[in-house]
């Protein structure tokens, strides 16, 4: 993408982040407020990056024991089992449940890692003041926007089992330790994605155009 | 509309606010919770984390890596993680993550074993496991030697969790129809099981290792007796048919009963571990033990038929020993045949107890005194029927003082002791007695004696006839003469008739001479009017 476009803040001019009313900044603060809306004005979202990493980190952090520590405690008359994810993706694999599996496999399991590394690298791009792929980086922002309102589906999933399925003494689902780590996962990647500025990834290209002249 | 469409139009001012600089943004606090969170957890499941064992099975049939639980009292302390065949295919090797602080429970001498869905004569166990799946049971040793490597057994112990009571060993060199799990009765109640059972290394004997409950195993003395109750004992002997049976449950699966015999002297209870013999059967149990059996050996010329090894020997009805060995043999140089009967007496038996210390040759000398005695007074041995449903023969002893005189040869081995023919022997020689000297009568004289006789008498008896026929002639007139209808007897009725009416006048005139007297002399008065 050539943009050539001076972005608002090149030419000293905040935008809105809630009703996009572009502004001047308060003279001698560093902080203002939109007049139309009330909101917190700045040229980019205060320590974007910084958030975004921190959030990220726990996401990561998170991440481990969502998949070690089991999801389900399913207790039957023959016993009780507890299963993480990834021993639910093996035990639904059969030859003609393996689509479930397969779902339960993507949504659980590369959807959250995929983010994570999505978000790892633009922020990583970002910091280096990466001027490539700003299309593609924009795109798999969006993407990652987009998608990480749905991985709470397997939260939804389990949660809704364990309130469905308590047959008192035959049979009775309770939530393991490791959803609690993976909700904590799903919310953490939307938080870090809601930190995320991506004007950030075009702000390099600019500040390169403008030294080039 | 026209501030719009100016060109231009100054953008608002936004409104300054006083803002405050942060170098570190509070953000941060987020992963180190969640840093902190994991690292809690992580922890907390190492601590739980108890030791990893492992256990070696003939055969994984039921277990499932990841389900099958180990429990003791029924409490999870366990579960099987991985399942794999050993190196040579033979065995299973099983890893167990145990609960945490469980290492007391890992010593030497725990056990493992897989508990499934078993029934046996004796009892019915892990029904639930029916229903749940198989799970392993443990037994915890009191070793002090931790161990992770395990064998698992193939039975389920019979006696788990420290129950209280004492082990007993049992020897026996016949099994019969005991298992793991038999009963163990005492008084006809329930005390105990059989807790494992072995062939010796020779193979002589089984050593049955018995567990008896508390409060129970304090009547098992070192005097106690033990013997088979298995099933039903349908005994036929000399002494008819007996039928012994502990209980219904014995009768099914076989038991073994024990008794302290009320005689003896009461003892402590029994040490746990101390060994006793199993006997057959209650009979045998309560026999005295034969300490100095001592063999002999008999010679009956007669049929040995209903004696069998085994068959009491008894003194005037007192048991003294069985009979060992039963054989025939003959002897080349005369071609006589002879059954020697082999017994194992014990004069202990016979009530004769050893007062004082005596050594081994001086023992012999009084055994051999008093046996000559017996012999010199008319003791025998004979052959008895006990029994005449089954036929089944005794030896017996008794005093005959009237036998031909015998001597103890104890130059012999073994040593013979003079025998005399039994009661039927007895019998059927008095029985020939008889018929011999029935042989010897000179009936072929009797009867021609006899013959001569019926002859003389023939003509006597003709002769008599002649006599009798004039009898009979005599009789017949006599018979006339006396016929109501004959003329004799008309006559004499006329006569009697005429003699009675003749009384009638003299007692008439009788009469009249009482009242008249005169008319003696004057005649009758009205007559002469």
């Amino acid at each position: 993408m050539s943009a050539t476009a001076a972005s608002a803040m090149q030419v000293g001019l905040q935008s809105c982040g809630s009703c996009g009313l572009l502004s001047r900044p308060a003279a001698g603060a560093e902080f203002g407020r939109c007049p139309r809306c009330d909101k917190t004005l700045a040229f980019r979202k205060p320590a974007s990056l910084q958030r975004t990493w921190a959030y990220l980190i726990a996401a990561a952090v998170c991440y481990i024991p969502a998949n070690l520590l089991p999801v389900l405690n399913t207790t039957t008359a023959t016993g009780s089992e507890s299963d993480t994810i990834l021993q639910g993706v093996v035990l639904l694999w059969s030859p003609t449940g393996w689509p479930l599996s397969l779902i339960v496999l993507i949504a659980s399991i590369m959807i959250p890692s995929a983010k994570i590394l999505a978000l790892g690298y633009l922020l990583i791009t970002v910091q280096r003041g990466s001027v490539r792929n700003n299309a593609e980086r924009l795109k798999l922002y969006r993407t990652v926007e987009f998608i990480g309102r749905w991985s709470m589906v397997d939260v939804f999933v389990d949660t809704f089992t364990a309130a469905l399925i308590q047959l008192q003494p035959l049979m009775s689902v309770e939530p393991g330790p490791g959803l609690f780590f993976f909700a904590a996962v799903v919310v953490l990647t939307m938080l870090a994605v809601e930190s995320f500025d991506p004007r950030l990834i075009w702000d390099a290209t600019n500040l390169q155009e403008v030294e080039n002249g | 509309m026209a501030d719009e469409q100016a060109p231009r139009t100054p953008l608002p001012q936004a409104r300054a606010v006083a803002g405050r600089q942060r170098g570190f943004s509070l953000v941060w606090i987020i992963p180190i919770v969640a840093a902190l969170a994991g690292a809690w957890v992580a922890v907390t499941r190492v601590m739980s984390e108890g030791p990893k064992i492992t256990i070696t099975f003939s055969s994984a049939e039921g277990l499932e890596a990841g389900k099958t639980k180990i429990q003791y009292k029924g409490v999870d302390i366990g579960t099987l993680t991985t399942i794999q065949l050993s190196g040579d295919h033979h065995l299973v090797r099983a890893t167990a993550q145990m609960a945490p602080k469980t290492e007391d429970f890992l010593v030497e001498n725990t056990h493992f074993w897989v508990v499934r869905p078993r029934i046996s004569g004796a009892n019915v166990t892990g029904l639930g496991t029916l229903i749940s799946g198989a799970y392993i049971g443990m037994e915890i040793g009191d070793s002090k030697q931790e161990r992770r490597s395990f064998v698992a057994l193939e039975t389920p112990p019979v006696i788990i969790g420290g129950a209280l009571g004492r082990f007993f060993v049992l020897k026996t060199s016949d099994l019969g129809s005991l298992d793991t799990g038999t009963p163990l009765f005492f008084r006809r109640l329930q005390v105990g099981r059989v807790a494992s059972y072995e062939l010796d290394r020779d193979g002589q004997f089984f050593t049955l290792k018995v567990f008896v409950r508390a409060p129970y195993d304090q009547y098992v003395t070192p005097n106690t007796r033990f013997w088979q109750a298995s099933g039903i004992d349908v005994n036929l002997s000399a002494s008819g048919i007996t039928v012994e049976t502990q209980s219904v449950l014995s009768i099914l699966i076989g038991g073994i009963a024990f008794e302290t015999p009320a005689a003896g002297p009461v003892l402590p209870a029994a040490q746990a571990g101390t060994t006793f013999t199993l006997y057959e059967n209650r009979k045998q149990a309560f026999e005295p033990p034969a300490r100095y059996p001592q063999t002999y050996q008999l010679i009956f010329n007669e049929s040995v038929r209903g004696l069998a090894p085994g068959a009491p020997v008894d003194f005037r009805g007192i048991q003294i020993g069985e009979v060992a060995d039963i054989r025939a043999q003959m002897d080349f140089k005369t071609f006589e045949f002879s059954v020697p009967v082999t017994i194992r007496l014990d004069p202990q038996r016979l009530g004769v107890k050893v007062t004082g210390n005596y050594s081994g040759a001086d023992l012999e000398a009084m055994r051999r005194k008093f046996i000559d005695t017996l012999v010199a007074h008319g003791a025998r041995a004979q052959l008895r029927t006990g029994n005449l449903l089954t036929g089944a023969v005794y030896v017996a002893f008794d005093i005959f003082p009237s036998a031909p005189k015998a001597t103890v040869d104890w130059s012999q081995s073994p040593v013979r002791l003079p025998t005399i023919p039994g009661q039927l022997q007895a019998t059927e020689a008095s029985i020939q007695n008889i018929i011999n000297k029935l042989n010897k009568m000179p009936l072929q004289q009797i009867g021609d004696n006899l013959r001569q006789t019926l002859a003389d008498l023939d003509v006597t008896l003709i002769s008599a006839r002649g006599t009798l026929v004039s009898a009979r002639t005599t009789m017949d007139n006599a018979n006339n003469f006396v016929e109501p209808n004959s003329l004799q007897s008309q006559e004499l009725d006329a006569t009697l008739q005429e003699v009675s009416r003749a009384a009638r006048s003299v007692r008439v005139l009788a009469d009249y001479l009482e009242r008249h007297p005169e008319a003696l002399i004057r005649g009758k008065k009205g007559a002469s009017k």
